[in-house]
């Protein structure tokens, strides 16, 4: 029998971003002082440890940094679920995305750059909601 | 530049051969630490008493207090206690580490050595511990990578390094049969030294492409195997190296940058730390590119070699593809790299894999590479690499 998949445990940090996903939106934080967005979530902001991050609304769009197409499972939970099409996600916004790819009918048509699209995928057994990827139509 | 003056030397080495299937007793690290340490002592020709000065990464039977116990253990009191906690970089961080301890005057001789093998004795009381396949990937509450990584599946090594394999090729290309070559040639140094666990088994680049698919676009034959060994070495004062048996291998030069765990979080994934670091260690020695006479590049898998002949500036970005088909890469060749086989074909032992680098290069300077003696070998360059393309350490050694 496959291992359950671990599913992520939200922290007193983290709980807008796993809060929002279940309700279908993205929210991640901004940091005024940078100028820019920040990914994943912390207390203070990267580099200049700045204590002015707020979260913010984004539409989640973006494109495909890089992948890879997996065909041996990289654990055991994932052993009955290859090829596992393991993607970074550029948001448009500007930081980047761990994530996978969905519904992909052709990997081989898969492209750095190309646009992607989020799917919210509430986790069956779970009040989790991750955030996988698909191309953009 | 601030920077080392070039007056601690490796002067002995040490490396178990590699084995899959391990035959040698089961030891506790800390024996394997003993082990090890009386190795590169008798190698060095000198007595344990001399040794002041302990740089390890850790012990599978105590979490803390790495040092001490150790000193305990081994009998010897220390003037310099350090624990080094860098992935695939460690051993090349400990050798800096090492040298600095020396020349700062705080020791005159440092154990640097890393125990390989995860053949351990069993408890009969205690259940062996939980799944072991979070690998490099924390998976305790709060960690990053348990939270947005580890449930997308994004854990172990190869599935990272293929991305990177995969942005590389977005912006410079991808030569299949170049990358095979590097796995090739050093399988052809391999052949060349005994130790190796791939001795006596030459491949072809047919071979590599006909290797199965682990990660698109990295093959089976692109990544290392994992065996059980050990290594480590003696950095020791010039006093010291005086009376040691061997050329003494001084450290001339180091560079080490660390920039993030995960490269998701990279400025630029496909141009990593190992180019900071390998500008300081050459600046820091007064060497040029030209002078290195042997390479020793942490080569998890074949791209890794790669990108880090290129970040290092032997080759021009993007351009590594062409060089390495244009390069002899054995012993023998214009450009001799990992010439006891790399991880790739000696086999990696655990955290000793980076050890390999370390002792494949002070071996060669002291010219006691056997078959696979590079000649006139006096200046190597070595690198150590952690995490996924992460963290990253370069080290120059040269003989007299």
């Amino acid at each position: 029998m496959t291992e359950p998949r671990p599913l992520p445990e939200p922290t007193p940090v983290s709980r807008p971003f796993w809060d929002a996903l279940a309700e279908g939106r993205i929210l991640i934080q901004y940091s005024p002082s940078l100028g820019r967005y920040v990914f994943y979530p912390r207390t203070l902001a990267p580099g200049t440890l700045a204590d002015d991050l707020e979260w913010r609304e984004i539409d989640g769009r973006g494109t495909l940094y890089t992948y890879t197409v997996a065909e041996r499972p990289t654990a055991p939970p994932w052993a009955d679920r290859v090829p596992q099409i393991l993607a970074v996600v550029e948001w448009d916004v500007g930081p980047r995305f761990s994530t996978e790819l969905v519904e992909v009918d052709d990997p081989a048509a898969l492209r750095v750059g190309m646009r992607v699209r989020p799917v919210f995928c509430r986790e069956p057994g779970s009040s989790t909601t991750l955030l996988r990827y698909a191309p953009a139509t | 530049m601030a920077g080392l003056r070039g007056e601690a030397a490796i002067v002995g080495i040490a490396e178990l051969p590699a084995e899959r299937k391990q035959r040698r007793p089961e030891l506790f690290t800390l024996d394997q630490y003993a082990l090890l340490a009386r190795m590169v002592l008798e190698d060095a020709g000198l007595d344990a008493r001399v040794v002041n000065g302990i740089v390890a990464h850790g012990l599978a039977e105590s979490d803390m207090f790495v040092p001490a116990t150790l000193s305990e253990y081994l009998g010897l009191p220390l003037d310099f206690g350090e624990r080094v906690d860098l992935g695939g970089a460690t051993s090349a961080g400990m050798v800096w580490r090492a040298a600095v301890a020396v020349e700062l005057g705080l020791c005159d001789a440092v154990l640097a050595v890393v125990p390989g093998s995860a053949m351990l004795p069993r408890s009969e009381r205690r259940p062996s511990s939980g799944p072991g396949w979070y690998g490099a990937s924390s998976n305790n509450y709060g960690s990053p990578q348990a939270e947005f990584e580890i449930p997308y599946g994004h854990v172990g090594q190869n599935a990272p390094y293929a991305q990177i394999a995969r942005r590389y090729a977005a912006e410079f290309g991808y030569d299949e049969r170049a990358t095979a070559k590097i796995a090739v040639d050093q399988r052809t140094n391999a052949c060349a030294h005994p130790g190796a666990v791939f001795h006596g088994r030459p491949i072809t680049v047919d071979d590599v492409l006909a290797s199965p698919v682990i990660a698109d676009p990295l093959r089976l034959l692109d990544v290392v195997m994992r065996v059980q060994g050990g290594a480590g070495v003696l950095v020791v004062n010039a006093d010291l190296a005086r009376r040691a048996r061997n050329r003494p291998v001084w450290v001339k030069g180091f560079g080490e940058h660390i920039a993030f765990k995960t490269p998701t979080y990279a400025d630029d994934m496909v141009r990593t730390p190992i180019a900071r670091a390998a500008e300081r260690a050459f600046s820091m020695a007064g060497l040029d590119r030209a002078a290195v006479d042997v390479a020793s590049i942490y080569d998890c898998y074949t791209i890794t070699v790669l990108m880090s002949l290129e970040d290092a500036g032997f080759c021009a970005k993007g351009e590594g593809m062409r060089w390495v088909q244009e390069h002899d890469l054995t012993f023998r060749g214009d450009f001799p790299l990992n010439t006891a086989g790399g991880q790739l074909s000696f086999g990696q032992a655990g955290m000793a894999g980076g050890m390999h680098h370390v002792v494949d290069g002070a071996r060669q300077v002291m010219g006691r590479a056997g078959e696979a003696q590079v000649a006139e070998c006096h200046t190597a360059f070595v690198t150590g690499n952690g995490g996924i393309m992460s963290e990253q350490v370069a080290l120059l050694l040269q003989g007299e």
